[in-house]
């Protein structure tokens, strides 16, 4: 874990370890990384879908036909792994029901549907002194803001800003952006480093970290002397910021660990557990403003691209439908597709409708010029190129000729769950197999086995249980039952047993009787007659 | 002759001793094979196979009484999985034994008169309520054996096929073109 330089002194270096394989695919960052960040035009109705995060869908908490102002929140998170959902505008809802959402699947999800009334008008909202706040309030904070990682992954800040018992060394802030053709990440840090820095040491009090590593690829170097510049400017001393090579996928949350720390992340172990957290940029600086200006995430900077005439980064509004925000970018004719991150990881939008989500961060318009149709696939000639670039260090031809026979156990094995599915192995695959959609396909088919194992094996437990309840209370009855005619027994001698000494002398017993009422009836006159001597006694 | 026979038979005794004392010490309870086949079972409990649960089921496997051919929620890949386990050969479903959607029961509460019928019938114990109060289903612990819709007198249970979602949603088998269509 030692580093070459102390990331306790603060500066600039380069980054002091490598990690196996990646490749250089032409990085397309220029055409969109020269213009500064625009403000997308207010559209005419958002959908704002209800789940953009990792874990479980917001609720809605608000009806059709209600005004909401902006910044109010219109989901709220459900269970634990969830987030908040707000208004980006102040407008009316007009629907909340499923629509088709920016996800793989092509299916549609619940959203939101918001007719902007053009004033923007905020909701009362104030910040916090973070320094004087107690941190599971600040987590608190971040969970109502919809603070999630905005890298792509989404998971929920709240959960993240937490060591967890564990001592976190580095927090690791990832401003590596590998992807080609992304320059959100690029633009934000070269215009707002400042706040980015402040939402870094937010983290690190809430991490309880001893130092942050900015790492940055040197394709960046305005970003790179923007947060140099904030960072000495802000005084901390315990913030560095490190240039990495360029190469893809030096931006993965594991490579860029490794390359900033030394540290290996193993699949199934976090990496607090080995001391290092990491954030994106933009996850930073959103945990700024939702802490100090107490804005929740309502729009996110989205990079236009590809296919359009002015390729430029927006900062967008949660919600705007894909076909507004292209337009403004001046979308080209012979656009075929839409595509949702970088063309590595990226997915391919079911329709232009879709709403923005706060996982995109990028926004491609493909044409038959800039994506050519897939050359025909071929057999896989077991080369080993995708070994050698696979930067988790994996056997890719050996995974895929696994997943392809559904041979699971064995991909497993192979540890088919290390892979990050960032792509490399299929970019250098002379063969033009689609390696990732086999690892995905392969990916999912266990998670769904292993789900459907688990519920058996919980139907079993609950149906060996009704089993033995069932035939305890047989027993529990059985017993009753031997019980209640143990006693009918015992009270039927006992009756018998009775009604012989009565028959003895039947003369005597009505004696009896009778002298046990006279002698109740005697009591009962002398109990009523005691006060009597007493009244008569103070009399004089 | 005599001290060879003395060895033999001395060798016969500790052999015997021994393993009459690792067929007490180390005696498996139960059918080892049973649990393995029940691992194997989806644990629907719905007896379709014509046995009263799955471990009914995987015992009269077990001993050769039935056909690995008769669990429609295990699927195709159950009697590969049962083939697999037992070195037998694959057998397709019979007639009327298809496979059919996972489902959950759902239970109309404007019909439902409460007569606990239903409750007494779920094998995994899926459904709460109580005599003259409404009953439902838990959902997730439903297997959707069916075995509630026969008891009902008022017919208000019906199956209802889970419907595919993105939390549920899954990667398809991926199909690649070999040759590009001119």
């Amino acid at each position: 874990m030692a580093l070459s330089g102390n990331p306790l002194k603060g500066g600039s270096m380069n980054a002091p370890f490598k990690f196996h394989g990646g490749i250089h695919p032409p990085t397309h960052k220029t055409e969109s990384n020269t213009r500064p960040i625009a403000l997308a035009n207010l559209p005419a109705k958002l959908v704002i879908p209800l789940h953009q995060h990792a874990g479980k869908r917001a609720k809605p908490c608000v009806s059709v036909g209600d005004y909401v102002l902006k910044g109010q929140k219109i989901g709220r998170p459900e269970g634990r792994l969830s987030s908040a959902v707000h208004a980006s505008t102040s407008g009316t809802v007009t629907a909340i029901d499923n629509q088709l959402v920016a996800h793989q699947s092509g299916l549609s999800d619940l959203c939101v549907t918001l007719i902007p009334d053009g004033l923007d008008q905020w909701i009362d909202h104030h910040g916090v002194d973070y320094q004087h706040t107690d941190h599971s309030t600040l987590r608190h904070l971040l969970r109502q803001a919809g603070v999630v990682g905005l890298g792509g992954a989404t998971f929920p800040s709240d959960l993240k800003a937490y060591g967890n018992s564990n001592k976190i060394k580095y927090l690791v802030l990832n401003g590596a952006e590998c992807e080609p053709y992304i320059t959100c990440d690029d633009l934000l840090m070269r215009e707002r480093a400042a706040d980015i820095v402040r939402g870094a040491e937010v983290l690190r009090e809430l991490l309880y970290a001893e130092a942050i590593l900015i790492g940055i690829e040197d394709n960046k170097p305005d970003a790179i002397a923007a947060l140099q510049q904030a960072v000495h400017a802000s005084q901390h001393s315990a913030i560095q910021v490190i240039s990495v090579p360029t190469i893809y996928p030096s931006g993965g949350a594991k490579q860029l660990i490794r390359l900033l720390t030394g540290i290996e992340v193993p699949a199934g172990v976090r990496s607090t557990e080995l001391g290092v957290q990491c954030f994106n940029v933009a996850t930073a600086y959103s945990v700024w403003r939702a802490l100090h200006f107490g804005e929740p995430v309502l729009s996110r900077i989205v990079t236009v691209t590809g296919n359009v005439a002015q390729p430029q980064n927006f900062e967008v509004l949660l919600g705007t439908p894909v076909q507004d925000l292209v337009q403004q970018a001046g979308s080209l004719p012979n656009t075929n597709g839409h595509i949702m991150g970088g063309p590595m990881m990226g997915v391919s939008l079911p329709s232009d409708q879709v709403g923005i989500t706060k996982a995109t961060n990028c926004i491609i318009e493909s044409s038959p010029t800039l994506f050519p149709p897939a050359a025909p696939t071929l057999p896989c000639i077991r080369c080993t190129r995708c070994a050698e670039v696979c930067p988790a260090e994996l056997q890719p031809q050996d995974l895929y000729w696994f997943a392809k026979a559904k041979n699971f156990g064995k991909a497993q094995e192979f540890h088919l769950f290390d892979c990050i599915e960032c792509g490399a192995c299929a970019y250098v695959c002379p063969s033009n197999i689609p390696l990732v959609t086999f690892y995905r396909f392969a990916k999912s088919e266990i998670s769904e086995r292993e789900r459907e194992t688990q519920a058996a094996e919980q139907a079993r437990e609950r149906h060996e249980f009704r089993q033995l309840r069932i035939e305890r209370e047989k027993q529990e009855k059985a017993e009753k039952l031997a019980q209640k005619e143990k006693a009918a027994e015992t009270a039927k001698l006992a009756a018998l047993v009775t009604a012989n000494t009565e028959e003895i002398d039947p003369d005597e017993a009505i004696q009896q009787r009778i002298d046990a009422a006279l002698a109740r009836a005697k009591e009962h006159a002398a109990i009523n007659t005691a006060p009597n001597p007493a009244s008569q006694s103070t009399e004089p | 002759m005599i001290t060879a026979l003395w060895v033999m038979v001395s060798i016969a005794l500790f052999l015997g001793a021994a393993l009459g004392y690792s067929a007490i010490k180390f005696k498996v309870q139960g059918n080892p094979l049973v649990d393995k086949i029940d691992a194997v079972l989806p644990q629907t409990q719905c007896g379709q196979c014509g046995f009263p649960g799955c471990k009914p089921y995987a015992t009269a496997i077990a001993s050769g009484e039935a056909p690995i051919n008769q669990c429609p929620p295990g699927g195709e890949e159950g009697i590969h999985k049962l083939a697999d386990l037992l070195g037998k050969e694959f057998i397709p479903f019979g007639d009327g034994a298809a496979p059919k959607a996972k489902s959950v029961a759902f239970i109309d509460e404007s019909t439902c008169i409460g007569c606990t019928l239903c409750i007494q019938a779920c094998p995994v114990d899926a459904i709460v309520g109580a005599a003259k109060q409404i009953h439902t289903i838990i959902a997730p612990q439903c297997t959707g054996c069916e075995l509630c819709l026969a008891p009902c007198p008022v017919d208000c249970i019906r199956m209802e096929v889970i419907p595919e979602e993105i939390s549920n949603w899954k990667w398809r088998y991926p199909v690649i073109p070999l040759k590009v269509a001119a």
